[in-house]
């Protein structure tokens, strides 16, 4: 007897044992709250007779969306509008990225700068824009700038080529005519070749340690190749400016309102933290590597080409591209400003016709999780690629 | 000799106010460029924000047609300071949202002072019994007047929806972090498909989910407020961020600390609560207040779900016929109250950061 009891007691006090124990446990009381949800769920719909399932992708939307990159009409289905705010978030995002990344690398190295006034004003910088709701920033450049502009005629002008009214910003636009694909073929062309010149610059100087010019000789390749291409065809491309006409512009490119605005204030937004980004990453190179590169004859610019960049990068890149996917998401605020993005176009309006919440919620939760997962995946092949042997 | 023995300072260029210009200012050809250019920046936006900012705005008066002057109309926010703080709240009833934040302000400030006695009474008095007052005070009952919810707005909303999305999201996102790093598979697989959703959404979507489909979720009868519901969306939201925060501190524990509270023989809970949270708590302090700057600015987001939080306030009287046209001073007054509490808790995080930095 004394030994069975024993017996049991190790039983129920074995480590493993707990494990599963609190494992089922887990597992059991998961399964319980997804049960009665989904058992809620079906009730619920069943009651206010709401429709399931992803039919209503292919039914006819009959709603208009204000701009849209591919054709689209009321006629049109609802998959239709889901690939239309798709394609508008994208390409707010993508916008956004590109002068996020150009205001936060000159912010960032602006505060890491020997001149104080040019390091206060970009620490200035920082701290009010990072320190401010990005909503409220959006609002203020939407409806106290951009909706707050003069009228077409009275248009903010540069060059007489870019127009800023209270209808939007108008943008020439390129124009590619005959013979004008030759051109981008020779570009690609001298591209390759400069890559050539570098790879071969390169085990060049490994096998006899002289430097060769790589990069001036290829900067000078593709743009006297560009040029002198567009001389002998004649000068295919050509640009279409926008124009007054009546009550507003005709020609170009127009970027609605609410675009400019949500780009505007999501690049500066994101640049303030990009800038902290950059910062952290030029001042993890540790000073000993300046030193030691300068030691060794290295002149100011070969230091921080060879050295420094490299090193900063490093440090630089994953948490960079945690804020891109940060504005990424940060964009699906356009909904407040009705810039028709994917929430606004897809979980607003055709969630309202069609009722279908938890369709159409998944859907658009599914691809900004996809983004980030992707995102995810592809930084820890970076990390494991760059990773430097012997550290942790 | 005499002269070799005669003191020798450094130039006098080196030294004082002209040293410094000199060696900060203009200490090459491209930084004296850069100076001048920072020196124009200034020059085109400093002056002509102060001015309509102060010298020439419009301060005394109750209607619009007080504001005369060229600059912002002040008399805008005063005439509408009761709906920015409170919301619709009834007039009468506004003593018991003041009382809450005395109550707050006094233990607080008590919490931040060095060197006093009681502090975990205090913190604990805080955590445990001021939460009970606060739904007592806020909507009612024991003798108080009912307040609805949709009655709340506000800078009062903001805070309220900051507060309690920081206070609950704090302990769920640690037992996250602890699920996440657990050795039974099935917890930390659990923990990490749980967190990894919440982070990888935008809270706008979070949001439009606690609006339309929480209702779904619920047995028949059951409805929860719209207030309730964005509170729920904000809590998880924020506790699955502060998840990966904590867990950055608990990978930071060296093992020994493990290892040497095995050996004597703590449980596992124990050895968490006694051992390793406190430590590797203090270890990530900067970055959770962090993340509850990040909440605050967020709750900004509630005003698409219908909730008139301090932004949604200011766009709401914004449209008021009788104050149209005044959106600038409203931004600009929203963006400075806003500032003012997320540079402070960067700043108390920032000292403590140095604080902490000690040893290490």
């Amino acid at each position: 007897m004394e030994t069975d009891k024993s017996k049991i007691g190790s039983f129920l006090f074995n480590r493993s044992v707990q494990g599963y124990f609190y494992q089922i446990i887990t597992l059991g009381l998961v399964a319980l709250g997804i049960y009665y949800i989904v058992t809620n769920t079906a009730r619920n719909m069943l009651e206010r007779g709401l429709a399931s399932g992803f039919h209503f992708l292919g039914v006819e939307s009959q709603f208009d969306i204000g701009m849209t990159l591919i054709d689209y009409s009321p006629t049109s289905t609802y998959l239709d509008s889901f690939i239309v705010g798709l394609l508008n978030t994208l390409l707010v995002a993508g916008i956004g990225i590109l002068f996020a990344t150009l205001i936060g690398f000159t912010v960032g190295i602006m505060r890491l700068s020997s001149n104080w006034l040019i390091a206060k004003i970009a620490e200035a910088y920082v701290e009010i824009l990072r320190n401010i709701p990005l909503l409220l920033q959006i609002f203020f450049w939407y409806f106290a700038v951009l909706r707050a502009l003069p009228k077409p005629k009275q248009s903010l002008e540069l060059y007489d080529s870019f127009f800023l009214n209270n209808r939007g910003l108008f943008i020439p636009d390129t124009i590619f005519g005959e013979g004008s694909s030759i051109i981008f073929y020779l570009l690609w062309l001298t591209i390759i070749i400069s890559i050539g010149i570098f790879v071969w610059a390169k085990r060049r100087q490994n096998r006899t340690g002289e430097r060769f010019p790589a990069f001036y000789v290829s900067t000078a390749l593709i743009l006297g190749t560009f040029f002198i291409s567009l001389a002998v065809t004649g000068f295919p491309v050509s640009f279409e400016y926008p124009e007054l006409k009546g009550f507003n512009f005709k020609g170009g490119i127009k970027l609605i309102p609410e675009l400019v605005a949500l780009t505007f204030a999501l690049a500066m937004y994101t640049a303030s933290f990009i800038a902290e980004v950059v910062r952290g990453g030029i001042m993890a190179v540790s000073k000993g590597q300046t030193e030691a590169a300068k030691s060794v004859g290295l002149k100011q610019n070969l230091i921080l080409r060879l050295i420094i960049i490299p090193q900063a990068l490093r440090v630089i890149v994953p948490p960079l591209t945690n804020q891109y996917l940060n504005l990424t998401k940060n964009s699906s605020l356009a909904a407040a400003i009705a810039y028709p993005d994917l929430v606004l176009v897809f979980a607003g309006t055709a969630l309202m016709q069609t009722g279908q919440a938890i369709e159409i919620i998944g859907m658009v939760m599914g691809v900004y999780l996809f983004l980030s997962l992707f995102t995810s995946l592809v930084m820890n092949l970076f990390n494991r690629f760059m990773k430097v042997d012997g550290e942790r | 000799m005499s002269a070799i023995n005669k003191e020798v300072g450094p130039p006098v260029i080196e030294l004082g106010t002209m040293g410094w210009l000199r060696k900060n200012l203009f200490s090459n050809w491209y930084n004296s460029l850069l100076t001048v250019f920072g020196l124009y920046l200034l020059y085109i936006l400093i002056p002509p924000l102060v001015n309509w900012i102060l010298l020439d705005a419009n301060f005394v008066g109750s209607t619009r047609e007080d504001c005369t002057n060229e600059g912002a109309c002040w008399i805008f926010i005063q005439q509408n300071i009761k709906l920015i703080f409170y919301g619709l709240y009834p007039t009468e009833e506004l003593w018991r949202i003041n009382l809450v934040y005395l109550i707050l302000l006094i233990s607080g400030v008590y919490l931040l002072v060095p060197n006093l006695k009681y502090k975990g009474w205090v913190g604990a008095f805080l955590l445990v019994i001021f939460p009970i007052i606060c739904v007592i005070m806020l909507s009612g009952g024991l003798g108080l007047e009912a307040v609805e919810t949709r009655l709340w707005g506000g800078l009062f909303l903001t805070l309220v929806i900051a507060g309690v999305g920081i206070v609950l999201s704090l302990p769920i996102g640690v037992m996250l972090a602890l699920g996440r790093r657990s050795k039974l598979p099935v917890v930390s697989i659990l923990c990490t498909i749980f967190i990894e959703i919440w982070r990888g959404v935008p809270l706008i979507t979070v949001l439009f989910m606690a609006s339309n489909m929480f209702p779904l979720f619920m047995p028949e009868g059951v409805n929860f407020d719209k207030l309730i519901r964005a509170l729920i969306g904000v809590m998880f939201f924020s506790a699955a961020y502060l998840a990966e925060v904590v867990r950055g501190g608990l990978q930071a524990m060296p093992k020994g600390q493990y290892e040497a509270s095995q050996a004597v023989g703590l449980t596992y809970w124990r050895m968490m609560a006694l051992v390793i949270l406190p430590q590797s708590l203090k270890m990530v302090i900067p970055a959770i207040i962090g993340s509850f700057i990040a909440i605050f600015k967020d709750t900004t987001l509630v005003l698409v779900i219908g909730l008139f939080d301090f932004l949604g306030i200011i766009q709401f009287v914004g449209t008021n016929p009788d104050w149209l046209g005044f959106s600038h001073e409203g931004y600009v007054f929203a963006a400075a109250v806003f500032w003012v509490f997320c540079y402070a808790m960067s700043w108390y995080s920032q000292r403590l950061e140095k604080k902490l930095d000690t040893g290490r």
